[in-house]
């Protein structure tokens, strides 16, 4: 089976989840043997994990016939596509792009990530896709999140094979209800024009059904998983401060994370006993609001920004960590409490967060009772019993989350939309 | 002759509040008023009082040839005199007619048999004192919560001059035997034992109104004619369930009680009487030791321990319960001492289970194993905290005792004084009069 996916981040350049659910489940599904996939990101770096899939950068893509020698092409972007490749793609321009700005490759440059100009890189973005679905061969197109769904839908239309998009969140999760009106007509387009809709949660899934007046039979769900560690993640020694317990938030410090709840949290627990320290890594537009409200309740000399962290710090900081918390309002899924427990570490989640779905083995709270959550983080530094239980049984049920289940799902998926 | 042995188990926890960590030294009072009046009215009104007026109605048509085992655990009798009364008079006029007998158990239906042989010493005397009280009656058998025994259990049992003790038919412990003979305590060969059919007594108490079930609809006469047909040497039949079997976990709309009533008068027909657990005990031999090393019970497809003290949430709770209970006992606080019966009652540990065998566990106002726990140690950490500052730590319990002992003692020694002044007094006085009319 040859699958066509968009995607806009891939491992190791992620700023979320969605990068790190694109790389497992394609990584999961090659694992069933007959699968190819081509995967398209606007801007890959050279280093992504090409082993098990052929990365596309569109950004190497010619939408411009370009007079170009192979040496010239080897030397420009070798590195993201090989000269026959960039060939192969050329011979399929359909249209005049010349109004555009492309390079001397015929290409357009992406900035990368999510830059000021992201509705025009989307579109962008879907030009290229034209020139992908004519020259590739697939059964079936997959586009992960809103961002891709233009260029799903224009693949689908080039090549008249299924559709399947994938979402990872909607815009009333990022917003708490006041949503972006364009983002909102792109991703119901991208869901009208989908053949299926798959769900990272039933959350979701409810969500896309009644915002988004989805027909429930196209919709269904799928819940992510996670990628087992590496060794040398788990051979990390953790850090811990003698008597002293950490409570850690790990995230993007935005409205949809809920921070404010955790710091208040914190107070309260901070009013009865002295020795836990909290943690809120990570950045985001709410950052310094977080910090004067810390200020204000009094508690900074126990309350930590260590800001934004990434691969290696982020299991670092898991390790050192003995409560996990994620008090999001609104999550679509959230891989990062199943990290959280991969390490060894107890968890709080809130009961508006998708993994809450699949986990049981983990403290569940409302976002908005921290009298609950404050009790539970207690209760966590408090009792060893009830620690050592999560621990070990937090990583027994997660180790059994794995993506090859996931991928066997969508297999079975993909055969019944294109039946 | 096969004999049918009735026992219905009558135990209503005090439901704890939600109760926060930071209420920890400022808040000593740890229930749901409200949930439990509701819980309790309720219980009494759907199953108590219809299926206790049916036992009287049956005792008083049997004309002493029906008879019945009832057990009330003592915290269940202190929510029923609190909310439901009634109940507590039914009970009475049961008794009233000599067919029913009340069996002991430990008070606080707590698993202080599984932590402490003084705590559930001083919890089944407690109880036998309130049975003598409400009803006159000395237990002669002891049924222990959830049917917990054990060769230990027993032994204990019989040292405080129990002729018999209930509980389950488990077939990992007969095997091959049958639970329709009586047998005796391994280790104490005077204490015998009445098993309980689990599959008879589920057959009303878990299956009676499902119309899954291949039996259903069950009628009487078949009940009946599968007690008349087992072989002839399997003679006792023991039917224990909870009360709450009729009205609560089976509908009284399935016509369960109409089932109930019918059973005497089919039982008649064919020859089948019915005995109180001591009568049996009197009356039969045993027909061999039973061993039981390990803890056997009535709960889940385990019939073991594991629903109250199976995780290691709910035996670090039940560990730190106990490490108090030599405190407990020296104290004569009447409010610490009623917290403790209530904080024992086994149902609490239950809400922290984390089986997953299919069934939802009931969890009362809890959402989660982790709720339970966390509430549950949150208003131990208030009780022990309350026990402590009576009690300081540093004092081992030994020293404890020694010093309590003093105190006592001197106590004791000061009325004797005090009567000795009195006296001395008083002759003086009298000296004074007398030397004072000489002077006259």
């Amino acid at each position: 089976m040859k699958v066509l996916m968009f995607g806009w981040e891939f491992p190791p350049h992620i700023s979320g989840g969605l990068g790190t659910a694109s790389y497992g489940l394609t990584k999961g599904f090659v694992e069933q043997g007959d699968v190819e996939i081509k995967f398209c990101i606007p801007k890959p770096y050279g280093d992504e994990d090409n082993s098990f899939l052929r990365i596309v950068g569109m950004n190497s893509v010619p939408i411009v016939w370009k007079d170009v020698d192979s040496s010239y092409v080897e030397s420009r972007v070798g590195k993201i596509i090989r000269p026959d490749e960039y060939y192969h793609y050329r011979n399929h321009v359909y249209g005049d792009f010349s109004y555009m700005n492309t390079n001397d490759l015929g290409c357009m440059e992406f900035a990368g990530g999510y830059p000021q100009n992201l509705h025009e890189e989307i579109n962008n973005y879907s030009i290229i896709a034209g020139v992908v679905a004519r020259a590739e061969e697939f059964d079936i197109i997959h586009s992960h999140d809103w961002l891709t769904y233009p260029a799903g839908i224009h693949a689908k239309q080039v090549s008249g094979k299924k559709l399947v998009v994938h979402v990872h969140a909607t815009d009333f999760d990022r917003s708490r209800g006041n949503v972006n009106p364009t983002v909102y007509a792109i991703e119901k387009n991208g869901m009208d024009h989908a053949d299926h809709i798959v769900c990272v949660s039933e959350l979701t899934r409810r969500t896309v059904i009644e915002k988004y007046h989805q027909h429930p039979d196209k919709v269904s769900t799928l819940h992510n998983a996670v990628t087992p560690l590496s060794q040398d993640i788990l051979d990390i020694e953790p850090k811990k401060i003698p008597n002293e317990k950490l409570v850690t938030f790990l995230g993007r410090i935005t409205m949809q994370k809920g921070p404010e709840y955790f710091v208040e949290a914190a107070a309260m627990v901070l009013r009865k006993t002295r020795n836990i320290r909290f943690c809120m890594a990570g950045s985001g537009d709410m950052m310094n609001d977080m910090i004067k409200l810390v200020a204000q309740r009094g508690i900074a000399d126990r309350f930590h920004f260590p800001g934004f962290m990434r691969g290696r710090q982020v299991y670092e900081c898991l390790k050192a960590s003995d409560v996990y918390i994620m008090p999001s309002v609104s999550e679509p899924f959230g891989i990062s409490p199943l990290e959280a427990m991969q390490c060894d570490v107890p968890t709080i989640i809130s009961k508006q967060s998708g993994c809450a779905e699949i986990l049981d083995k983990c403290i569940k709270t409302d976002y908005w009772d921290i009298n609950a959550m404050a009790d539970a983080i207690y209760s966590i530094c408090n009792n060893e019993s009830l620690y050592e239980y999560l621990k070990v049984e937090g990583r027994r049920e997660v180790d059994n989350i794995t993506w090859e289940k996931v991928a066997l799902k969508l297999r079975n998926l993909y055969e019944k939309v294109m039946a | 002759m096969k004999t049918i042995c009735f026992y219905f188990e009558i135990h209503q926890l005090r439901q704890l509040k939600r109760y926060r960590f930071f209420d920890i030294g400022s808040d000593h009072y740890y229930y749901d008023d409200y949930a439990n009046e509701s819980a309790v009215t309720e219980v009494a009104e759907k199953s108590y009082v219809p299926a206790l007026t049916a036992l009287l109605e049956m005792i008083k048509e049997g004309e002493g040839a029906f008879k019945v085992a009832l057990s009330v655990s003592g915290v269940g009798l202190e929510m029923l005199e609190l909310y439901a009364p009634q109940v507590i008079e039914l009970l009475k006029e049961i008794n009233k007619t000599g067919c029913c007998e009340f069996l002991s158990e430990p008070y606080s239906h707590g698993l202080s048999s599984l932590a402490s042989p003084a705590v559930f010493a001083e919890e089944v005397k407690r109880m036998n004192r309130k049975i003598k009280e409400l009803f006159g009656q000395k237990p002669k058998v002891l049924r222990n919560s959830g049917l917990i025994y054990s060769d230990e259990i027993g032994e204990m049992a019989a040292s405080m001059g129990f002729k018999g003790m209930l509980s389950e038919g488990a077939k990992h412990i007969l095997a091959w035997k049958s639970p329709h003979f009586l047998y005796n305590c391994s280790t104490a060969p005077g204490l015998k034992l009445l098993l309980r059919d689990y599959k008879l007594s589920d057959d009303i108490s878990l299956r009676f109104s499902n119309p899954d079930w291949d039996e259903y609809p069950l009628f009487a006469e078949t009940y009946v004619d599968w007690i008349a047909t087992l072989p002839k040497d399997e003679q006792i039949v023991n039917i224990f369930m909870n009360l709450t079997a009729f009205g609560i976990a089976q509908p009284l709309s399935s016509n369960i009680l109409e089932f109930l009533k019918a059973i005497p008068v089919l039982a008649k027909e064919r020859g089948i009487t019915f005995s109180t657990p001591s009568e049996i005990v009197e009356k039969h031999k045993s027909v061999g030791p039973l061993e039981v090393p390990y803890p056997l019970s009535w709960m889940d497809e385990e019939r073991d321990a594991s629903s109250w003290l199976g995780n290691t949430l709910q035996r670090e709770a039940f560990d730190k319960l106990y490490s108090v209970a030599e405190r407990v006992s020296l104290s004569d606080d009447k409010k610490l001492k009623q917290d403790w019966d209530y904080l024992q009652a086994a149902d609490n540990f239950r809400f922290m289970t984390t089986k997953q065998n299919g069934i939802i566990p009931e969890r009362c106002i809890y959402e989660s194993p982790y709720d339970a726990f966390t509430n549950y140690m949150n208003i131990l950490g208030d009780f022990m905290a309350r026990v402590r500052a009576q009690y300081p730590e540093d004092i081992d319990n030994e020293e404890l005792g020694a010093l309590k002992q003093v105190i006592e003692n001197q106590e004791v020694e000061i009325v004797q004084l005090e009567a000795e002044i009195e006296s001395l007094k008083a002759k003086a006085a009298t000296k004074a009069k007398r030397s004072a009319k000489k002077e006259e």
